[in-house]
């Protein structure tokens, strides 16, 4: 029974590992919600308001209740007595926030399209979509705040009886003189506005939750595809007034989230509440029309962002004024979303002087929440857009425009204007890889070339550099920004009697490959292979404390509590050790499993053979407690800051309007990385979502407040075939805060892809007089453009050549 | 997306589903590949009582040359019409267009029957068989008759056929002197946004795809170059009569610009041979 520790002497962090995860994901093995067999499970279908906004004035269930397989269906009213509280929001970013009560089921008033007002339970999923669809209620129709302008200025009131749409109004001024005088002195000055188009999170599995009593041992589990376990808990105790240690939450395989399955949902609180009432199982599987309606979407800004410069280009303040879309309710962080960009309108520049402000508007359309990269992709698509802006007033070059405004290499840690310390950087060295490996110079001649010839292709080449914030931390930190959560990661390391390794995380992966990443760091650690290591995680029974995963967290926090605890085990058996062979613990060398007395290197003890000495516990050291485990909270100093520089390279068919996205180069630094393989899988996904925001989604309303975009043939995901393979570089820079250097991936891709595509497209029809271009870029827009265009394009051409010009109005 | 429940039948011959379809012919319908029925369904834009599914009745999957057409069985799929060599040499247009709906999935499951039958203005196929001229083959209960192409489509998802006919064969002109096709959409696997299927020769013919609410021919196109004109001059006249739909791809004024870009673009393509 003794385990062979030094085999595993070979490190394999920073090795490209194949995913542990993934072959049973792609045989079909993988369980998730939906897949897991319960007996006695009846099915839950929730009918939905199709109006954005009306009184309720009666629901009829009668013809529901009469038909064949249904068990029970209540109205919004009948379930009003099963709620402790109204759904939870943790971030009131204000102490004058105005929040509407929001309850699982509307009662008196629906105030979206999908806002659930009564539901149905039945023994399948088809007795329970056909009784729902003869549910009778009764609505009389109110007039919708659907337009986020007019919603902002109260042309319709969202709420009834509620004062003002406005739920919020955060500003970020430290000092406005400073401002003032820049833009008052400035030679050069950039406005523009854009609009954050509003995007379906679209997960590759819906949501799903399955809750199901228990005879003994608690009284529920919820099983649920959700990002966060741990919240889940505390809230459905808290909402459903269920005490929480009567409650185990399990996420199981969860095919996605992006932000969307961070939250705390009606569905997942009506199952709770009908199971617990009809002492049976309870189940429900969104479909796609729901994922559309009823699931968080994300963006959803108009954002104003002014610049003030010296004539050579160099940017001396930013002011940015947003306009941010709750939607109908505020879900668990859609307030904050705005506020984890709120530091970033100034982008990777050294830039002294910085206004943001920020106004939270209610509409009547579905909550919006975060979405992968959650405010800082609309912050650094707003900086970069300006920054190319500002380039084509001046006629400079774009890449020469940003590295005259970078912060420098050598003012690290750096004391932002806004706020923060960005931990480390080296933003021109990432600049400098880019575009090398994207020939920057070839591609610019390759320009003049098509734009000399008139061909009908013209080229466009986009650059986007970005530095962004993850790892929500530390705590207090969060707490002067008003969240009512902590930003600390548990963990746990235990040795089992035959060596082999067990991993406790409260991080939740639905996707990112934590079981390899996090096997990978405890087998360098305990010196035992990966294989050897198992990850445990999102169950609330197994890993009682964690935050979960969102926000690019989980390595840099969780993993770092995972090398906390492994160190704990390492200290205990380092005692051990000592006790064994006789030494002060001091004079032990440890490495890669292994205990040696400092100078006498035979004289050894392994790893595994104190687990399980430390198991049968027949000779321990005076006090010592059996086995070997260790458990670590770990509360970072603050967030990391990755950074990048992405180049995207499109083909614009001038007279089709036709985007073809022909390169696209991403150069990122996330630090030291523990599987260079994962970080690539993260770029690719990011760089796909932050692309399809610049060029095909769109959640679209009508004037009536109806999603017109609730089927993936709308809305449209892009696929593999409409992107280039992506050239990746990346340059190492390791973030001081955390002791594996480490900074997050996640969301990188999403961030930095969304501007340079834009810019792109704007750069290949700047000769043609194209100055601002609305997301979606749809053939249609550029086309209209470039029509547009015609004909004035050789006086702005003159303009621009002047360069004394300030611009002002650009996206529209 | 659970569809209103329904009875299933499947029918082991084409006399067999003509008989299931008498029944109740306006309740009822056929199922062939799914891929358009089964998504309304879905969404319960349709639904039908009773499925009769002939997706297994034999020998309606075939193409073959009958001299001076190419007769096409209406179970054949898509991506058997794509590959085959009958198609690939004589009617070239029919089988490139076959290669170009939707996904590999779609290719797989999707017959050119139930695309015909189905008549979405917005699908591919019933404009490659428009250009092409021909003749569709339909048993009901008073026997066979023969519909030509041009009279097939009568309005948005409306064609010809009544409720107790079925199709079973579809038959399309030999020996054009050249074609084009153009697909214009903003991702590989959707629909087009506007379409172009164009036979050159002595009588040329282009039909276009997301026009209007039926797929149409571009007669303005025809006449002029009937009467010699060059592909850009014909195709200024594409977008001539038609009202076509405004969508959130597309506006009605996109459409009609799209449609003269796209038809020069297959016209061009069709005399230079090259597709
Ligand atoms: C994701 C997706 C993408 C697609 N993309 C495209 C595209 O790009 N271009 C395109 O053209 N199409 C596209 N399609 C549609 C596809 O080509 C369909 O397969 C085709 O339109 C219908 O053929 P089917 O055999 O599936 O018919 P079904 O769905 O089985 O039937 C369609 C209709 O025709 C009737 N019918 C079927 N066969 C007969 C018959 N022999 N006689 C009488 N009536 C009959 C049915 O009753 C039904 O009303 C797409 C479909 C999907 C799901």
């Amino acid at each position: 029974m003794s385990a062979t520790a030094t085999e595993g002497a070979t490190r394999v962090v920073g090795t490209r590992m194949l995913r542990r995860e993934d072959p049973a994901l792609l045989s079909g093995e993988a369980r998730f919600v939906h897949d897991l067999v319960v007996p006695g499970a009846l099915h839950m279908a929730v009918v939905r308001s199709p109006f954005a906004h009306a009184r309720v004035t009666g629901v009829d269930l009668g013809a529901a209740r009469a038909m064949p397989g249904v068990v029970a269906a209540f109205s919004g009213a009948d379930l009003a007595g099963e709620w402790a509280a109204p759904m939870p929001c943790a971030w009131p970013v204000t102490a004058d926030m105005q929040s509407p009560a929001h309850y699982p089921l509307a009662v008196d008033e629906a105030c979206y399209v999908g806002d659930g007002v009564a539901v149905v339970v039945a023994t399948s999923p088809a007795a329970a979509a056909d009784a729902a669809a003869v549910v009778d209620v009764a609505y009389e129709e109110l007039p919708a705040a659907v337009d986020l302008e007019a919603a902002a200025s109260d042309a319709a009131a969202a709420h009834l009886g509620a004062p003002t749409n406005r739920a919020y109004t955060w500003e970020l001024d430290p000092d406005p003189s400073a401002v003032a005088a820049a833009f008052a002195g400035a030679a050069v000055t950039v406005s523009e506005r854009y609009v954050q188009q509003r995007l379906v999170p679209a997960a590759m599995e819906p949501r799903g939750v399955c809750v199901v009593p228990q005879p003994f041992g608690g009284e529920v589990t919820v099983y649920s595809a959700t990002q966060i376990p741990h919240i889940l808990r505390t809230m459905l105790g808290m909402t459903a007034g269920v005490p929480e240690e009567r409650i185990r939450v399990v996420a199981p395989s969860v095919g996605g989230g992006f932000g969307s399955k961070l939250d705390v949902y009606a569905e997942e609180l009506l199952c709770l509440a009908l199971a617990r009432r009809l002492r049976r199982p309870v189940r429900w599987t969104e479909e796609r029309t729901e994922a559309a309606q009823a699931t968080i979407q994300g963006r959803g800004q108009i954002q104003e962002i002014e610049l003030a410069a010296t004539a050579d280009g160099r940017i001396q303040a930013v002011r940015a004024r947003i306009v941010a879309d709750m939607g109908a309710y505020l879900q668990l962080v859609t307030p904050g979303v705005p506020l984890l960009g709120a530091f970033l309108y100034h982008g990777v520049y050294d830039v002294p002087a910085y206004s943001f402000s920020c106004v939270g508007v209610f509409t009547n359309k579905t909550p919006t929440d975060a979405y992968r990269g959650a405010g800082r992709p609309e912050a650094t698509y707003a900086i970069e857009r300006a920054v190319d802006t500002l380039a084509r007033t001046l006629g400079q070059d774009p890449a020469e425009i940003r590295r005259r405004n970078f912060i420098g290499a050598d003012q690290f840690p750096y004391a932002s204007v806004a706020g923060l310390t960005f931990d480390s950087g080296n933003y021109e060295g990432a600049l400098d890889v880019a575009l090398g490996l994207a020939d920057y110079s070839g591609l610019r001649e390759e320009q003049g070339r098509r734009r000399r010839t008139g061909t009908r292709m013209q080229l466009g080449v986009g650059l986007s550099c970005y530095v962004e914030m993850c790892g929500l931390a530390p705590s207090r930190v969060l707490a002067s920004l008003n969240y009512v959560a902590g930003g600390w990661e548990a963990a746990t390391v235990r040795m089992l009697p035959t060596g082999k390794v067990q991993v406790v995380t409260g991080s939740s992966p639905h996707g990112q490959g934590h079981e390899t990443s996090w096997s990978m760091l405890v087998a360098d650690k305990l010196g035992v292979a990966p294989d050897d290591v198992d990850v445990l995680h999102s169950d609330t029974a197994i890993s009682p404390f964690g935050l979960d995963t969102y926000g690019s967290r989980s390595l840099s926090v969780g993993g770092t509590a995972i090398v906390m605890a492994a160190d704990r085990v390492i200290e205990k058996a380092r005692l051990l050790a000592a006790h064994q062979l006789e030494v002060a613990p001091e004079d032990l060398e440890y490495e890669g499993g292994r205990f040696s007395v400092r100078g006498s290197a035979s004289r050894a003890a392994e790893l595994g053979a104190l687990a399980f000495a430390a198991f049968v516990a027949h000779d321990l050291p005076e006090g010592m407690e059996p086995n070997l485990e260790g458990s670590a909270t770990y509360d970072p100093v603050n967030f990391t800051f990755p950074f990048g520089t992405h180049v995207a390279v499109v083909e614009v068919d001038t007279e089709t309007g036709r985007v073809e996205l022909s390169r696209y180069v991403a150069v990122d630094d996330c630090g030291n990385q523990v599987n260079p393989l994962i970080v690539d899988g993260q770029v690719h996904g990011g760089i796909a979502q932050g692309v399809a925001q610049a060029l095909w989604e769109e959640a679209a309303y009508d004037e009536a407040g109806n999603l017109l975009t609730t089927s993936l043939a709308d809305y449209l995901v892009p696929a593999a075939s409409e992107l280039p393979s992506f050239t990746l570089g990346r340059t190492v820079t390791p973030s001081p805060s955390n002791p594996l250097g480490a900074k997050g991936i996640g969301e990188a891709g999403t961030i930095a892809s969304t501007p340079a595509v834009v810019n792109a497209v704007v750069d290949a029809l700047a000769h043609l007089g194209v100055t601002s271009m609305e997301m979606p870029v749809t053939p249609e827009r550029v086309w209209r453009a470039v029509r547009g265009a015609a004909g004035q394009s050789q006086v702005e051409q003159s303009q621009i050549e002047q360069s004394q010009i300030s611009t002002t109005g650009g996206g529209a | 997306m659970i569809p209103a429940s329904f009875e299933y039948r499947r029918a082991g011959s084409v006399d067999e589903a003509l008989a299931l379809l008498r029944q109740d012919p306006d309740g009822t319908k056929l199922l062939a590949g799914g891929h358009s029925l089964l998504p309304l369904m879905k969404l319960r834009l349709a639904t039908p009582g009773v499925l009769v599914d002939v997706g297994r009745i034999g020998g309606l999957s075939y193409v073959r040359d009958a001299g001076d057409h190419v007769a096409i069985g209406a179970l054949t799929r898509h991506r058997d019409l794509e590959t085959s060599d009958v198609a690939r040499s004589e009617v070239p247009l029919l089988a490139h267009v076959a290669g170009q709906v939707g996904d590999p999935q779609v290719r797989h499951r999707g017959t050119i029957g139930g695309s015909l039958a189905h008549g979405d203005p917005a699908s591919d196929l019933p404009a490659a068989v428009l250009a092409l001229g021909g003749t569709l083959v339909v048993q009901g209960p008073g026997g066979t008759r023969e519909v030509p192409v041009d009279g097939f489509f009568l309005g948005f998802l409306e064609t010809a056929l009544g409720p107790d006919e079925m199709l079973t064969e579809i038959r399309v002109r030999k020996g054009a002197a050249g074609w084009g096709f153009q697909k214009f959409n903003r991702r590989a696997q959707d629909w087009a946004i506007v379409g172009v299927a164009a036979v050159v020769g002595s009588d040329p013919r282009v039909a276009l795809v997301n026009m209007g609410s039926t797929t149409v021919r571009a007669r303005g196109v025809e006449e002029a170059l009937a009467a010699g004109a060059s592909p850009a001059d014909a195709a200024a006249r594409a977008a001539e009569g038609l009202d076509p739909p405004s969508d959130l791809n597309a506006s009605t004024e996109y459409r009609q610009h799209l449609v003269t870009v796209l038809v020069r673009r297959a016209l061009e393509g069709a005399t230079t041979g090259r597709g």
